[in-house]
């Protein structure tokens, strides 16, 4: 099992006494995660924790059973993009992935192949000539997720790998990500945007002020979240009728009918009552219903009731 | 070749690809390039005015070299050369944000600091082994045919040997110390001012204290004594010379114990840039 997740067992990191991250455990298994949380809640931290940039005050970490300790192991199943937008002066494109390459060990021929099939991915093959110092942030942030992949890893780690990306490069990145999940590779990603992170992640972290609030898929933490009711929207041609019916059940919160008349957004403590008692509706009333699904199952609102803020940018 | 070799030979290439010719480094190539034009200067003044100067011999411009060379070159140009080399091979990244990259290789930090080590040298000793023999070579061409002589049949090539020799010890020791203070301090400047102050007090200090130096060792293995003018010449503590057997694999010792604790210091260093 430890081959094949990244694990941190009760992992503690501090600066001075301005705490990182404290007592972390959680495993990350492959497939595209995301970290959540406001700018000091650890994000970074735990990246740099994972990729031996940093040592753990206390704790342990291993990542696909190699502990960061022993980066000539960790360091070629481990691709990091992380948050400097910063690179090597005085290179191209090119040797910027080719070098660091070659420290792989990796021959010439294998790193130029390499280098060419990471430029290709990233869309830079035709900037790859030019020196790193006059691309465009959203250049330099390719050519830094390039030199993260270059080498083929089985884990990326990406910090705030959306930056600076203009829309076309942003959807190609996020469908980089997918791809990457769905090939069995650990992606994980931090982001303050959170509708992106919602559409990318097979499951989230959240973190605040150091502690890992909830993880795992989206919406099991959405339901390990008792104390706020759930919201579900239904699309149908009979909503006031559908809202009178529900009224009558202890579960129910609040309903509010859309404008066009043909939706119904509830609020209850109690989902399943509430799709029994719908199945129960439509049998009895005839009711036509075109849809009906969860509202706030996403990271937005999941980020909203655990930690709270205005969601949508952290 | 084996994988370690290949790494090293990556990082070397590499920094050299970023350092050398580099136009943040223009300061080193003047340092490296002001005795030459010094001694291109007497030579060509000289040149135009050997009547002027009857009692002018060969042997006068070995001491002028000498003297050159152990309080110009010595102090100056190899000291705050290798300064400006060394301690920016680790430092100058984490100024620039970039040594991440580095700590991202499925590299030993000992072999990273090897190889950052080695490219350091490299320039090093292009730079000021090649401009201490222009400097030789140049500073007597004026007496002609007699300079010639001095080189090929007299101690010419000998002292010339001899001083490259220093020189590249100099590289060799302040290397290890500047690469050693890159890594250590956020501020590189306070202990090389502190090193600095050390070697110069040097003469000055107990025959005990003046041999934990690196500049003692090398003026014991320069060919040509420079006698200390007065009134600074009442000062001097003599200390017997370490000889060469003794003073070479000495220097190379101390380098060795340096690099070996900076690679110690490397394989705990965390990427912190101050954010």
């Amino acid at each position: 099992m430890s081959e094949s997740v990244i694990s941190f067992s009760n992992v503690s990191r501090f600066y001075g006494e301005v705490l990182g991250i404290n007592k972390v455990s959680l495993t990350v298994p492959p497939g595209v995660t995301s970290l959540v949380g406001p700018n000091g809640s650890g994000k970074t931290t735990l990246m740099n924790l994972m990729t031996g940039l940093i040592r753990p005050t206390q704790g342990e970490i291993t990542v696909l059973g190699i502990s960061p300790e022993h980066p000539e192991k960790l360091c070629r199943v481990v691709g990091y993009c992380a948050q400097f937008d910063t690179c090597p002066k005085g290179l191209t494109g090119y040797q910027f992935i080719y070098w660091f390459l070659r420290m792989h060990g990796f021959t010439p021929a294998e790193c130029d192949k390499k280098t060419a099939a990471a430029l290709d991915r990233v869309s830079m093959t035709a900037a790859a000539e030019r020196p790193v110092g006059a691309y465009s942030k959203g250049m330099r942030q390719r050519i830094k997720l390039a030199q993260a992949i270059a080498h083929d890893p089985q884990v990326l780690v990406l910090d705030e790998p959306l930056n600076g990306l203009d829309p076309m490069a942003r959807a190609e990145t996020i469908a980089l990500f997918r791809e990457w999940g769905q090939d069995g590779r650990h992606v994980i990603v931090s982001s303050h945007i959170l509708h992106e992170v919602d559409s990318i992640s097979d499951q989230v972290i959240l973190l605040s002020q150091g502690y890992v609030v909830a993880e795992g898929e989206i919406k099991g933490v959405r339901d390990e979240v008792k104390e706020q009711p759930m919201q579900i929207l239904v699309r149908c041609n009979d909503p006031g009728g559908l809202a009178a019916r529900l009224f009558l059940q202890d579960h129910m919160v609040e309903a509010k009918i859309s404008r066009d008349r043909q939706g119904l957004l509830l609020r209850t403590t109690d989902a399943d009552s509430f799709y029994l008692m719908l199945n129960r509706v439509i049998l009895e009333s005839g009711l036509v219903v075109e849809s009906i699904a969860p509202a706030d199952d996403d990271v937005n609102s999941v980020y909203q009731y655990l930690i709270g803020g205005e969601g949508g940018t952290v | 070749m084996q994988l370690w070799m290949r790494q090293i030979g990556a990082v070397l290439r590499l920094e050299m690809k970023k350092t050398f010719f580099s136009k943040r480094g223009w300061w080193i190539y003047c340092l490296a390039a002001a005795p030459v034009a010094t001694t291109v200067l007497h030579w060509l003044l000289l040149s135009g005015a050997r009547r002027s100067f009857p009692r002018h011999h060969v042997g006068d411009d070995s001491i002028i070299f000498a003297g050159l060379f152990q309080f110009f070159y010595l102090r100056a140009t190899i000291f705050f050369g290798c300064m400006g080399i060394f301690s920016n091979l680790f430092r100058g990244e984490m100024l620039e944000k970039t040594l991440h990259y580095y700590f991202l290789t499925p590299m030993r930090r000992e072999l990273l600091v090897i190889g950052k080590y080695l490219a350091g040298l490299s320039v090093a000793l292009v730079l000021f082994v090649g401009s201490t023999a222009a400097a030789f070579l140049t500073i007597g061409r004026h007496f002609g045919p007699a300079w010639s002589d001095y080189l090929y049949h007299g101690p010419g090539m000998s002292q010339l040997g001899s001083y490259m020799l220093v020189a590249a010890l100099g590289c060799v020791g302040y290397g290890a110390v500047f690469l050693m203070c890159g890594l250590l301090f956020r501020n590189p400047m306070i202990p090389a001012a502190v090193v600095f102050v050390w070697e110069n007090l040097n003469p000055f200090l107990p025959a005990v204290l003046k041999k934990i130096s690196v500049i003692f060792y090398l003026r014991s293995l320069c060919p040509v004594e420079v006698p200390v003018p007065p009134p600074f010449s009442v000062m001097v503590i003599d200390a017997d010379p370490t000889p060469m057997w003794l003073a070479v694999p000495g220097l190379l010792a101390l380098s060795l114990i340096l690099l070996a604790y900076t690679a110690l210091t490397a394989r705990q260093t965390e990427i912190n840039y101050g954010e």
